[in-house]
């Protein structure tokens, strides 16, 4: 396999609805960062590829316009993916095993606020037995929340305890749209949301944009000092039907994660997409991550939760505590689809 | 056996600053469009960013609301909620002072005079009808001034 790195990172302010600013007007400077910092001249990179979904903005071929933030012309080498960013971010690195480009822009935009995200959800479910009952995103959360809780797997006040260490690590990420000191029989006292779930166990809805440039072999190491090389990455899906999962377990996650090599050697960091508390605990258990390994030090996904955004914000995070040297071995996780449905995890070292 | 489960989800549209000041000019009767600050181009209606130079775009430009039909076609299919009986031309229109065509209908015309080359003006509503939508603009007309030299819009096909 060709050596493939993050050299940059970069990402907006999360809000809980922008309402001055389009997707194009969000990502700008989103992608003029991530490029600046890459230290890859614009005009030099080889690939463009992003990650978003037109049900957010309730229009067709909404991507097409987020072109206009790249520089599209003369013509570049671009792709699409109608997932989240971290997909984005797959394609990008099997396109650069090719051989023939040496980096790769990745970028993600989600304006969550347009419609009822929690609607708008409902129609990634089976459209002929599922979604015609309408049951929202939190509800389709909250069901696997109460699978976990029967089986003795967590308690209410472990899932309480994720949203307190979230928002405390969230108060250092400048990005983070909810952060804040929480107490955790104080959140317990709160009313629930749709049973289990409390508000504190659900995520935001944010608006924001995230990128990355990705560099390979020479390259990365000429423009980056200390690039996040990714030494394993890998995706699975589970079926659709939900009756069919035991929605306790995340076997695509512990498969991926096997795959792309996170049980070689210890990770200090993981960057965890869960949206909802009680799936973090599922994923810490697919993955096999211990008490020593830092989990989120961003605030995740309870901090900020731009749809199509998060996962591919997980890596960056995960890749800026490399390139920071804060950490010598990451590990990065993205999900998609009802329940923890599809799961990709990436492994990335310092060398 | 046939299942019939309706679909609706209302959205909230997020015009942007630059789309934003384009709908407040339309309003006041004007076509605001911007200028790159770096390859010069005026986008109508503007976007924020050169598509080209991938920079943001912020210099306000006032564009003519006359200009030239770069190319055209004739509806002759009349389909539901069409609100134009058929046969009508739809134009792209280079306005002067712009760099992009904007798409309009060309009306007081006979479609067999439609062309590449036409010079056409806007018809707004009444001023007191006029509002923050390309609706604004009614249509374009001819102006009877001689046909634009196809060099003068052949980047702009």
């Amino acid at each position: 396999m060709r050596d493939v790195a993050v050299v940059s990172f970069a990402q907006s302010h999360y809000v809980r609805s922008d309402t001055q600013h389009n997707e194009v007007e969000i990502l700008m400077p989103v992608i003029s960062e991530a490029i600046e910092r890459s230290g890859v001249p614009c005009k030099e990179i080889g690939f463009t590829v992003s990650g978003s979904c037109d049900y957010l903005a309730g229009q067709p071929f909404a991507f097409v316009n987020a072109l206009d933030a790249v520089g599209a012309w003369p013509p570049i080498r671009e792709s699409h993916v109608e997932m989240d960013g971290a997909w984005a971010l797959y394609e990008a690195w099997v396109r650069l095993q090719c051989g023939d480009i040496d980096s790769a822009l990745v970028y993600a935009f989600g304006k969550s606020s347009l419609g009822d995200v929690r609607d708008v959800m409902t129609l990634q479910l089976d459209p002929y037995c599922v979604a015609p009952l309408w049951p929202d995103s939190i509800s389709v959360a909250a069901l696997q929340a109460r699978a976990l809780l029967d089986a003795g797997r967590c308690t209410e006040r472990d899932m309480a305890e994720v949203a307190t260490r979230s928002r405390r690590d969230a108060r250092s990420n400048p990005a983070a749209q909810l952060s804040g000191a929480a107490d955790v029989d104080a959140l317990l006292r709160e009313p629930y949301v749709v049973s289990p779930l409390r508000r504190h166990d659900c995520p935001p809805i944010s608006d924001g944009a995230a990128a990355i440039v990705l560099a390979a072999g020479d390259l990365a190491r000429r423009v980056s000092k200390r690039p996040s090389w990714i030494t394993g990455i890998d995706h699975r899906i589970e079926p659709h039907a939900l009756g069919v999962r035991d929605l306790t377990q995340s076997p695509s996650t512990r498969l991926a994660a096997d795959r792309a090599g996170a049980g070689r050697a210890p990770v200090d960091v993981a960057e965890l997409h869960a949206p909802f508390t009680h799936q973090e605990l599922i994923l810490r258990d697919a993955i096999g991550l211990g008490d020593d390994v830092r989990i989120n030090p961003s605030g995740g996904a309870l901090a900020a939760n731009a749809i199509m955004v998060a996962g591919l914000a997980r890596i960056g995070e995960a890749a800026s505590r490399i390139i920071g040297g804060d950490a010598d071995r990451v590990l990065a996780h993205a999900t998609s689809g009802p329940c923890l449905q599809q799961n990709l995890v990436c492994v990335m070292e310092a060398r | 056996m046939v299942i019939s489960t309706p679909i609706r989800l209302e959205y909230t549209f997020t015009a942007g600053e630059a789309q934003t000041r384009f709908l407040r000019g339309l309003a006041e009767g004007k076509l605001v469009g911007q200028r790159c600050p770096a390859c010069r181009k005026v986008y109508v209606p503007p976007r924020g960013a050169c598509p080209t130079c991938a920079v943001p775009t912020e210099e306000a430009v006032q564009v003519a609301d006359r200009g030239t039909v770069t190319t055209f076609c004739i509806v002759n299919i009349p389909f539901p909620g069409q609100a134009i009986k058929p046969p009508f031309v739809a134009a792209s229109v280079l306005l002067d002072g712009a760099d992009i065509a904007i798409f309009h209908l060309l009306q007081e015309v006979d479609v067999a005079d439609a062309r590449m080359g036409m010079r056409v003006e806007a018809v707004w509503v009444p001023r007191d009808e006029l509002k923050a939508s390309m609706e604004s603009v009614r249509y374009f007309r001819p102006t009877g001034e001689p046909d634009a030299p196809y060099d003068s819009y052949k980047e702009h096909l």
